[in-house]
C-alpha cells in the first residue's frame, strides 16, 4: 500500500503495509534515525514526532492514518538545529544519556505552541508522558522555561500550527 | 328435545359456517387488499440516456444531493481493499444478516443504466426497485421519500452521468423468511409514511431547510434513532441515540448528556470541519460525514442543519450553564497530573493520554480534546471511548491533519478498563460504567484486523 505524506516540508511516498508504525517507516524506510524506539506502546514519549504540528507517538501511529498529513521529526524541527528548545537544551546541557531527548524536545516544542509561557503545572501536565531514565527532569523544566523566554516574539517552526489540508 | 337439540346444533353449525366463511372472505379481501398494496409493476427498462441529455446545472446540483445523502458511503465497497465509487457491494451488517448494496453507476447490466427517471423516483419515494420488488429499509427510503422531486431529478442526472462500472455485488445473507421481498410491504404498511417534506410554517426558512436536509436526504435518524425489533426507527424515541457498528451514535436531542450543550456553533463546527471544540471529533462511521460529504455543501446548508438540531436539543434554553461547565472541566483536566502521584490508574492515564489531553484554563486548546467535556466519556456506555483507543483517529478523520495513535497493542483490555473507570470517576458526574473489561474485549473483537503492527 502506498502512502503519501509531507515529511519535514517535503512530499514523500512510502510503499508499506498500512498497519506499519510510523516510527518504523521513519527509521527503516526513510533513514531518519533521530526519532527513537523506546517502549513501543506509546507510554514513554521517546518516539514523539509532530503530525499536523501536534506531538504524536510515532511507535503506535499506523502509517495509514497519516495519509496526506504533515509530519515533522527532530531532523526537521529547525533546518539549522536552532529551535529555541534545541538552543536551550544545549545551553543548559540537558541530556545525560540522551536517548529520550529527541522525543522530549519535540514534546516541549509542541507544548510551547499551546502554552507559550508555561507554568510548572502546564509543563507537568504535557510533559508527564515523556520519561527520562536519567531523571534529568529538573534541567528539562529549566530549558523549557528558557526556551519560552527566548521564543517570545519569535516565529515557531514552519510546519506547525493548524494543518491546512483535508 | 331431540329436535330442539339438533336444531340448536344446526343453528350452531350454521353460525360456525358463517363465521368461517366471513373469516375466509375477510382473508381473501384483506389478502387481496394487501397484495394490491404490496404489488408494484416492473417499470420498463430504457436505453441508457446520453450524458448530453442532462444539463450541466442539473448534474452540478445532483452532486450536492448525492453529497448530502452520503450515497457513496454505502454504495462503495470498503472491505477487500475497497471498490470503485458508487459501484456497490458495501457490506452492511444488520441483525437480519449482511446486505450488500447495489451498484448505482449507470452500467446497464449491473447498475442502474436501464433505469428511467420514473423508476429511480419510485425507488426514492417508495423503496421499490425497477423490477417492482421491495427494497430493504437498509436503503433509507423512509427518509428519502421526503426528498423533493427536483432534488431527485437532479440526483438522477448526477448518477446517470457517472462513469459506468460493471460490477456485481455479493449475495445477501438475509435468511428466510426475511428474504421474502413481499414481506417488506408489510413492514411498510406498519412503519412507512411516503410523502415529500412539508415545511413547518411555525419555523423560518433556515430551520425548514435544515429540517428538510436532516430528515430527508441526510437521513440522520438512520443512525441516531434507535430501531425496533423489525428494524424500523422508533418514532417515539426520535434521536435518542443508537449503536451502529459498535459505535454509539449519540442522542441528538436534549437527552445528550455532555456538560456543554450542543449549540448551533458546536454542531456547525462538527458537521463542517469534523471537530467541535467543546465536544470532540467525528470518528468511526461519523468521520466521513463531515470530511467527505457535508464539506462539499454550501456552508448555509450545513449551518441550517446545525440550526435545526440546536433547536431540537433546546440549546438556547440550556446553554446558560456552559461557561460554568467549562470552568469545572478545566479544573478536572489537571487532576492527578501535577506533583507526586501514586494512584496507578492516574499514572496509567498520565503516561498514555495526558500529554495530548491535558488542558489548562481558561479553555481547551484546539487539538487537545478535553476529555472532561468529551461526548465519549459522558455517554451511557463506554463504546466510543474504547473504539477510539483501539482504532485511533486518522489525519483524514476527526480534526483535519492531526492523528491519534492506536492503542490496540499498547493497552490491554484491563488497561483500557482502568483508564475508562478512572476518567469516568474523576472527570464526569455520571454513574460508573460496569463490566468494563468485558466491554473492552467486546469492542476489541469488532476490529477484524489490528490497526497497528506491534513489536511486542
Amino acid at each position: 500500500m502506498k502512502t503519501t505524506f509531507e515529511l519535514n516540508g517535503k512530499p514523500v511516498s512510502v510503499e508499506a503495509p498500512g498497519d506499519t508504525p510510523l516510527l518504523w517507516v521513519l527509521r527503516d524506510d526513510l533513514d531518519l534515525t533521530g526519532t527513537k524506539f523506546g517502549c513501543g506502546i506509546g507510554e514513554c514519549g521517546a518516539c514523539t514526532v509532530h503530525v499536523g504540528g501536534r506531538a504524536t507517538r510515532s511507535c503506535i501511529t499506523p502509517l495509514s492514518s497519516i495519509e496526506g498529513a504533515a509530519v515533522t521529526t527532530i531532523e526537521g524541527l529547525d533546518p539549522a538545529g536552532e529551535h529555541p528548545v534545541q538552543v536551550a537544551w544545549r545551553d543548559i546541557q540537558v541530556p545525560q544519556c540522551g536517548y529520550c531527548q529527541s522525543g522530549q524536545i519535540m514534546q516541549a516544542a509542541s507544548l510551547l505552541k499551546d502554552y507559550p509561557h508555561p507554568t510548572d503545572d502546564e509543563i507537568d501536565g504535557v510533559m508527564g508522558g515523556s520519561l527520562c531514565r536519567c531523571m534529568t527532569y529538573i534541567r528539562i523544566r529549566k530549558a523549557i522555561k528558557q526556551a519560552a523566554a527566548q521564543a517570545a516574539g519569535q516565529p515557531g517552526e514552519q510546519t506547525g500550527g493548524d494543518a491546512t489540508h483535508g | 328435545m331431540v329436535n330442539d337439540t339438533s336444531s340448536r346444533h344446526r343453528g350452531a353449525f350454521t353460525l360456525l359456517k358463517r363465521a368461517v366463511g366471513a373469516a375466509i372472505l375477510a382473508g381473501v379481501v384483506g389478502g387481496g387488499g394487501f397484495l394490491a398494496y404490496a404489488w408494484y409493476p416492473s417499470i420498463a427498462p430504457i436505453a441508457k440516456p446520453a450524458a448530453s441529455s442532462f444539463s450541466d446545472e442539473a448534474v452540478r446540483r445532483g452532486a450536492l444531493v448525492a453529497a448530502a445523502g452520503y450515497c457513496a458511503e454505502c454504495h462503495t465497497r470498503q472491505d477487500r481493499g475497497g471498490g470503485p465509487a458508487l459501484a456497490g457491494d458495501y457490506a452492511m451488517e444488520t441483525p437480519f444478516g449482511a446486505i450488500y448494496s447495489p451498484n448505482i453507476t449507470p452500467d446497464p447490466e449491473t447498475g442502474i443504466g436501464h433505469w428511467s427517471e420514473a423508476a429511480f423516483k419510485r425507488a426514492m419515494n417508495r423503496g421499490v426497485s425497477r423490477d417492482g420488488s421491495h427494497l430493504y429499509p437498509a436503503f433509507p427510503f423512509d427518509h428519502f421519500t421526503k426528498v423533493s422531486d427536483q432534488d431527485v431529478a437532479d440526483l438522477y442526472a448526477y448518477l446517470m452521468t457517472r462513469a459506468p462500472v460493471h460490477m456485481e455485488h455479493r449475495a445477501n445473507t438475509v435468511p428466510f423468511p426475511f428474504s421474502i421481498r413481499l414481506l417488506q410491504a408489510g413492514w411498510k404498511l406498519m412503519f412507512f409514511t411516503p410523502g415529500r417534506f412539508r415545511p413547518d410554517p411555525n419555523h423560518d426558512t433556515q430551520w425548514n431547510r435544515g429540517a428538510y436536509l436532516a430528515e430527508g436526504d441526510a437521513h440522520c435518524g438512520s443512525c441516531h434513532t434507535p430501531r425496533n425489533l423489525l428494524g424500523a426507527e422508533k418514532a417515539s424515541h426520535a434521536y435518542d441515540g443508537a449503536v451502529i457498528d459498535g459505535w454509539i451514535a449519540p442522542p441528538l436531542n436534549d437527552h445528550n448528556p455532555t456538560p456543554v450543550v450542543w449549540t448551533e456553533d458546536e454542531l456547525f463546527a462538527y458537521l463542517r470541519h469534523g471537530v467541535a471544540p467543546l465536544h470532540g471529533s467525528a470518528a468511526g462511521p461519523m468521520a466521513p460525514v463531515p470530511h467527505q460529504f457535508l464539506s462539499q455543501l454550501p456552508e448555509s446548508d450545513v449551518r441550517a442543519i446545525a440550526h435545526y438540531y440546536a433547536d431540537l436539543d433546546h440549546a438556547a434554553a440550556r446553554a446558560g450553564q456552559d461557561q460554568a461547565a467549562i470552568a469545572v472541566a478545566m479544573a478536572q483536566s489537571k487532576i492527578d497530573l501535577t506533583g507526586p502521584q501514586t494512584d496507578p490508574d492516574a499514572r496509567l492515564y498520565q503516561g498514555a493520554c495526558a500529554a495530548c489531553h491535558y488542558n489548562a484554563a481558561p479553555a481547551p486548546v484546539s487539538g487537545r480534546p478535553e476529555l472532561a467535556l468529551n461526548n465519549a466519556l459522558w455517554l451511557d456506555e463506554p463504546n466510543n471511548l474504547f473504539m477510539v483507543m483501539l482504532h485511533g483517529i486518522g489525519a483524514a478523520e476527526g480534526q483535519d491533519g492531526i492523528a491519534m495513535p492506536s492503542f490496540y497493542a499498547g493497552l490491554s483490555d484491563a488497561d483500557m478498563a482502568r483508564i475508562a473507570a478512572y476518567l469516568r470517576r474523576t472527570r464526569t458526574t455520571r454513574p460508573p460504567w460496569t463490566d468494563l473489561e468485558k466491554k473492552a474485549a467486546a469492542m476489541r473483537a469488532t476490529l477484524k484486523t489490528p490497526p497497528i503492527n506491534a513489536s511486542h
